[in-house]
């Protein structure tokens, strides 16, 4: 380990799906179409960090994600894990790495085996990864129980997942990756299927844990989850960032036209802040038809002629107050 | 005074379980609706606030028993059942069912499934019918030449303006709309809101809103009641529920809820789960969760009892001589 690099460092990332064209469409031979899911995202993220991706379904957000941890298959761009070069690598190499790298998903209903008592769920990734003796992979799954907020342990070790409320759910699942000891974890959704009340439980989880030294990638739709908890936040449309910085200069200074409607939309708990929300007309295009300049701009409310004559980079925006403040547009 | 179009009172409805048990799951719960007025039903899952929508509908389960009042115009509409509710479901109050958008027939024309209710209530037919569908989905948002589409052909925010502009057939007074927007994006939620809201001003509709998302109460209604267990814990405006809530539950609830704005301040969770509504609950149901909790709570169910103008709020806090909770 050095301090010269990230532990986790993202360049030009491209992830594509084919898309069926039908019997009919492939006997008259059209075009294979493609989706870009993933379509030049870059990014890095440091150890004690935690990166919020946030955008509206079908931005590529989770797929950036599964790109990261090798889960599917890229077709562009490098992804470094501590220093390693890891697009490239087979399975059976990926193998040793896979314990550094964890992921939890959105629902604690479907991602818990019911037929596994807690103690089982928590301590198979140990087996599979033939971690310990027996009675160090019975201390193991207790320390992860209590380091995920499900104190004592013993109370929960022999239960199943229905006798367990979607909050203790979504807790033991982040049990089952903590007891690996990852250096940066995955965080897909990790409190939308769960009420409001014990939502703060969970991320308080993810934001101790940031402290200790795990860096976080959560990926949400919430932008006032995103708002509260993350160091950086980076905000995606169609495939691409269009907009990156620390958190509080992102909410409160956007940049980005896309970025500045979204906020504006989000709605506050104090009824005096009823503004004027900047509602974008109709829905976010697919994927598979992506104009070759600014992909914003058909939707966007500041474009001009320029607009469809560039694909605009991210780079520091003139009004912004930060130096690692990006955002992808020729008009700020 | 005039009678609110809309008056619920003492509203209970217990479900008879398999098991034998009973399970009761909305506590004499009251509220009242103006014309024109938007009002919010807050609160998490397993409150009974679907529940106590479908009791207003009359569309409850076989399994579920009913007492207490919803009276339209002063009229009890509960009290012989099915013949009198069905003559005003539909005609004076209608539903966007929470998934609304997912239940279109998917082998008939969003236009045909629109028309379906007129022609069943003898509002419209034919043609009439037909022209009624379109500029319904042209108020909705959706241009009159897609009443022919099918509804996989829509997209999510397509189908939940459609769901919303079915609802809307029999031209009723109050729609009650459940988790509109829960399965949507921020940016078409938004869009959906605003549609409801412009809704509710030009047909002078009465809109209640049932959702756990508190933000969204407070940048659309008027007034709300926050239901806990069954119960309504507290009900006053938007304003005073955030500013000077008279419940630790609608405070703590506002405590746990992000903001954009309110970047350092802490987001905190609830301990503990809300009871079980199988069985009988002695003393304030929140008591268990709440930080405010002293001597008569575990034991004295507090009665909801008016705090301020149009406020009220079933604590005992506001009882006994002790310092307001604060936001």
């Amino acid at each position: 380990m050095n301090g010269s690099h990230s532990l986790l460092e993202v360049e030009d990332l491209v992830a594509r799906y084919p898309v069926g064209r039908g019997v009919v469409g492939a006997v008259t031979r059209q075009p294979k179409l493609e989706v870009r899911a993933v379509d030049g995202v870059s990014f890095s993220l440091d150890r004690g960090e935690m990166l919020a991706l946030v955008g509206e379904s079908g931005c590529g957000k989770t797929s950036t994600a599964q790109s990261v941890l090798r889960l599917i298959e890229t077709s562009g761009g490098s992804i470094r894990f501590d220093g390693q070069e890891i697009s490239g690598l087979s399975t059976k190499e990926l193998r040793p790495l896979r314990r550094r790298m964890q992921i939890v998903y959105q629902d604690p209903y479907e991602s818990l085996d019911p037929r596994f008592r807690v103690g089982a769920t928590i301590e198979e990734p140990l087996e599979v990864h033939k971690v310990g003796s027996r009675q160090e992979r019975r201390e193991a799954v207790k320390a992860a129980l209590e380091l995920a907020g499900l104190t004592p342990a013993e109370l929960y070790i022999d239960r199943y997942p229905h006798e367990l409320s979607g909050g203790q759910r979504q807790r033991v699942a982040i049990a089952a990756t903590l007891v690996l000891g990852p250096e940066l974890l995955v965080a897909d959704e990790p409190v939308s299927m769960l009420d409001v009340s014990v939502r703060a439980g969970i991320l308080s989880i993810l934001d101790e844990l940031r402290d200790k030294g795990l860096a976080v990638l959560m990926i949400t739709h919430d932008l006032s989850t995103a708002a509260h908890y993350a160091d950086r936040i980076a905000v995606m449309y169609l495939g691409r960032i269009v907009e990156e910085g620390p958190t509080r200069e992102v909410i409160e200074n956007p940049q980005h036209p896309y970025t500045r409607a979204l906020l504006s939309v989000v709605p506050k708990r104090d009824p005096r802040e009823r503004g004027t929300p900047q509602i974008l007309r109709g829905e976010t295009p697919n994927s598979i038809h992506i104009p070759p300049w600014c992909r914003f701009q058909p939707r966007c409310p500041m474009a001009i002629a320029d607009c469809k004559t560039v694909d605009p980079e991210l780079r520091r925006p003139a009004a912004s107050t930060h130096p690692e403040h990006r955002a992808a547009c020729i008009r700020v | 005074m005039t009678t609110p179009l809309l008056e619920v009172e003492d509203l209970n409805v217990w479900f008879e379980l398999p098991s034998g048990g009973e399970l009761h799951a909305v506590r004499g719960i009251s509220f009242e609706l103006e014309a024109g007025e938007r009002f919010g039903l807050v609160g998490e899952s397993g409150c009974g606030k679907t529940t106590a929508m479908l009791s207003i509908m009359g569309l409850l389960p076989p399994n579920a028993t009913v007492a207490g009042e919803v009276r339209l115009d002063g009229e009890n509409i509960l009290a012989r059942g099915e013949e009198t509710v069905s003559p005003h479901r539909w005609n004076d109050i209608a539903m966007v069912f929470q998934g609304a958008m997912n239940a279109f027939n998917p082998v008939k024309t969003v236009g045909s499934q629109i028309e379906e209710p007129m022609e069943l209530h003898g509002i419209a037919e034919g043609r009439i019918a037909r022209r009624q569908a379109e500029e319904l989905l042209e108020r909705v948002g959706i241009p009159k030449d897609r009443a022919d589409r099918f509804p996989h052909e829509f997209s999510g925010g397509m189908r939940q303006r459609a769901a919303i502009a079915m609802a809307l057939a029999c031209e009723p007074r109050i729609l009650l709309a459940d988790e509109p927007t829960t399965a949507l994006d921020v940016m078409v939620q938004a869009q959906i809101l605003e549609l409801l809201v412009s809704l509710a001003a030009d047909f002078n509709l009465a809109l209640l809103l049932v959702t756990h998302d508190l933000p969204i109460v407070a940048q659309v209604c008027d007034r709300a009641a926050v239901m806990y267990a069954g119960e309504v814990a507290e009900s006053a405006s938007i304003d005073a529920l955030f500013h000077t809530p008279k419940h630790p539950y609608t405070r703590l609830l506002f405590a746990a809820t992000p903001d954009l704005r309110a970047g350092g301040e802490r987001v905190a969770s609830i301990p503990g789960a809300p009871p079980r509504l199988d069985k009988p609950i002695v003393g304030c149901p929140f008591q268990p969760r709440c930080d405010r909790a002293f001597a008569p709570c575990p034991t004295e169910t507090p009665l909801l009892k008016t705090v301020g103008e149009r406020h009220v709020a079933a604590c005992h806090l506001n009882d006994h001589v002790r310092e307001p909770a604060t936001a």
